[in-house]
């Protein structure tokens, strides 16, 4: 009886792993000029998505995203994606994320999410968390943590999603 | 017995088939979910403090499951503490499931029943939240009901009991919001450049009063009004909390109301970014149990307002906490970049970051007649006109960031720090420490994928443990390892028995959203803080191992 349960259980996580391209849930955030936003209006007209989860006291954050702007221009030309860098900054910070964000030069939708309602959403457990979601809003490849060159991997994807190809895990 | 447990059994592989069997055909919703778990070794290790730990394993876990089909929503977490790792409350002490929720919308109407988390404005006077690191868990167990009458308009009303590691607070909390964001309400005014919404709430809390000597109010009422304004680059934001008498352990059970004031300015455009704020609280401690104290049971949450930083030295040694009972400071903010392929800004461009804050007591004239109890339970009254003159925390801090060329990043950052040791640690007799703070930090790209990132980092105080050394490595390999080493050097201490290495290796690994991360070594004692809310860690020596996963 313990084993069938454990193959029908692994038969299970597998057979969910395969269909585990969620959407995006609807949750209310705050856009950086503190507007109302619901997550589940999040699109780009068919084209892929990077969605980044950051906080302006998260060093490896910044790195991800300073070196992503540098090449951003050339990605949005190639591809049309869109990133959009949800800030979990709380009251503490959240006021100096637009002047971070501006100072920075960032071409970048923001987004802030004092009280994490969107990373829990989400399934975050921390900060760098990075989303790429293709053109039917279908979440199909995450990444946690950042290293110098994870956004070459990430770039490989988008690409691959502008050109409607599958992804493999 | 044993038939039951078969039974069951039975039942949940027929659940499981007919689950699993249903997913792939019909819309029958997503399941979605996270993992952490972090598991430590604890050697004794008297030199550095840390305690014999009689279980030498402790374990922290968690696992969180989201379930949603259309509208619907569902979610439990997981929490096992066997034992709760050094340094977070032992209260965690259990394995269950003391969050779960099920949410519905309709149309304009959003329900949650169980758990929920919730924040009103800036979180003054409401904020239930999660830092798992810290062990803080506040959410909210009731009933909360969002509505969306018309467009622009957004109310939410609130009633429920708040968490208490396995268990629940005494108070219960009663809360309502509204927000009118006024260029949403008309076509016509979303087409202009300035932004405005206001906002006010309402909170509650009803505790029984079985005081044996005074009479205390069963019914705490807070409120709050906000106001937000955004102009082309220009930003304002403001918040105004009034709290009625309200004794607790805190404040010392004086009948004094409370208030408190948040504002904060700000201008931005490609290229610079300035922001000024400025806080007032007094007597702002606010619980659903009058009695409860640490991070417990808190109801609003009181920002800190400095910077949050990141180098070791910086951010783990004297952070600011606030002061609930009474606090003024300002804070300063600018960020600029120098033009790329400019004279001075080089090729790629320099980025600057400086910052100031400054947190003083306030003016308190305490009520000293003790023939007059009356007013000697008022506690004290308050000059709001003048800053106190008590100093608890300064902290001036620039950072500098420029990219030399394709391969080589350097940052260079200078802090320097006035820690009222006395009034934010609590710790009597301790005085005040002043430490100046330099650290470098070069990132060398070998390949697109291949770095090696340095840190060196120095303190120079001549109070509480004296001077600090820091040196870090660290090698990444993009996008699956990382190997780290750090020593920390404590060479300044005045106990020369004391000036101690704190040696750390690290090693990880990551593919998607699954993380393994194993490190050996000596931590040092220090106060950890997510967010401006801290705890305090002690020294430990031993093997950690985390893995964090998402799916």
């Amino acid at each position: 009886m313990k084993h069938l349960i454990i193959i029908s259980i692994s038969f299970c996580l597998l057979s969910l792993n395969s269909i585990s391209q969620g959407s995006i849930p609807a949750v209310d955030v705050k856009t950086m000029d503190n507007q109302s936003f619901n997550t589940g209006e999040i699109s780009n007209d068919g084209k892929p998505i990077i969605i980044s989860f950051w906080a302006t006291w998260c060093s490896p954050c910044k790195r991800e995203l300073n070196n992503i702007a540098d090449l951003y221009d050339d990605w949005v030309d190639e591809t049309g994606v869109k990133l959009i860098a949800v800030s979990i900054d709380d009251s503490r910070n959240a006021s100096k994320v637009a002047p971070y964000v501006n100072g920075q030069a960032w071409d970048y939708d923001v987004l802030v999410d004092s009280n994490f309602d969107f990373k829990r959403a989400m399934n975050v457990n921390n900060v760098p968390h990075t989303f790429l979601i293709d053109g039917n809003g279908k979440i199909i490849w995450q990444h946690n943590s950042y290293s110098e060159g994870d956004e070459y991997e990430l770039y490989e994807l988008v690409k691959k999603v502008a050109n409607g190809e599958e992804i493999r895990h | 017995m044993k038939q039951t447990l078969t039974t069951l059994t039975c039942l949940f592989y027929f659940f499981l088939a007919t689950f699993c069997q249903n997913h792939n055909e019909a819309n029958i919703g997503e399941i979605h979910g996270n993992f952490e778990t972090t598991n430590q070794y604890y050697n004794p290790d008297t030199a550095i403090g840390a305690p014999n730990v009689p279980e030498k394993l402790l374990s922290s876990s968690f696992a969180n499951i989201l379930y949603s089909r259309g509208n619907f929503n569902a979610g439990v977490r997981l929490e096992s503490y066997l034992n709760v790792l050094q340094g977070i409350d032992p209260s965690y002490n259990d394995v269950g499931i003391p969050y779960r929720f099920v949410t519905y919308t309709m149309d304009n109407l959003n329900v949650t029943a169980g758990n929920f988390y919730e924040q009103f404005g800036s979180g003054m006077i409401l904020r239930s939240y999660e830092a798992r690191q810290l062990g803080i868990d506040n959410a909210i167990e009731g009933t909360r009901v969002k509505l969306n009458p018309i467009k622009g308009i957004y109310l939410t009303g609130l009633i429920g009991k708040q968490r208490l590691f396995f268990d629940r607070g005494p108070g219960i909390i009663r809360g309502l919001d509204g927000t009118i964001s006024i260029n949403e309400l008309h076509p016509r005014l979303d087409s202009i450049t300035t932004k405005i919404s206001v906002g006010g709430s309402f909170v509650s809390r009803y505790q029984k009063d079985d005081d044996p000597t005074y009479n205390l109010p069963e019914n705490v009422g807070a409120y709050s009004a906000r106001l937000n304004l955004n102009h082309a680059g220009f930003s304002f934001t403001g918040e105004y909390a009034y709290k009625i008498n309200d004794p607790n352990s805190s404040n010392n059970f004086i009948y004094k109301p409370g208030q408190g004031a948040l504002f904060s300015m700000g201008y931005s455009q490609k290229g610079i970014g300035v922001s000024v704020s400025g806080k007032m609280i007094d007597n702002m401690d606010f619980r659903s149990d009058r009695t409860a104290t640490l991070n417990n049971l808190t109801i609003g949450y009181l920002p800190a307002l400095s910077k949050q930083h990141t180098y070791n030295l910086a951010a783990t040694l004297y952070p600011y906490g606030t002061q609930p009972n009474g606090e003024m400071g300002i804070q300063a903010d600018l960020v600029y970049t120098i033009k790329k392929k400019s004279k001075i800004g080089g090729k790629y461009g320099t980025l600057i970051s400086v910052n100031y804050s400054r947190i003083q007591s306030l003016d308190k004239t305490y009520y000293s007649d003790a023939s007059d109890p009356d007013s000697t339970r008022m506690g004290y009254t308050t000059n709001y006109f003048k800053v106190g003159d008590e100093v608890y925390f300064e902290d001036f801090n620039i950072d500098i960031t420029r990219k030399l060329n394709k391969k080589l990043k350097v940052k260079a950052a200078y802090f320097n720090f006035i820690y009222n040791m006395e009034v934010i640690q609590g710790l009597g007799g301790k005085g005040t420490v002043y430490a100046n703070i330099v650290v470098l930090d070069v990132l060398y790209k070998l390949q697109p994928k291949h770095a090696i990132r340095v840190e060196a980092q120095h303190m120079r105080t001549e109070q509480d443990q004296g001077s600090w050394m820091t040196g870090l490595a660290e090698y990444t390999f993009s996008p699956h390892w990382f190997i780290a080493v750090m020593d920390q050097y404590n060479y300044g201490n005045k106990d020369e028995g004391k000036r101690l290495h704190y040696p750390i290796g690290s090693f990880g690994y990551t593919k998607g959203a699954n993380r393994f991360m194993i490190s050996y070594g000596r931590q040092r004692a220090g106060i950890f803080c997510v967010g401006g809310v801290c705890r305090n860690v002690p020294a430990s020596n031993g093997v950690t191992l985390t893995i964090t996963s998402s799916f």
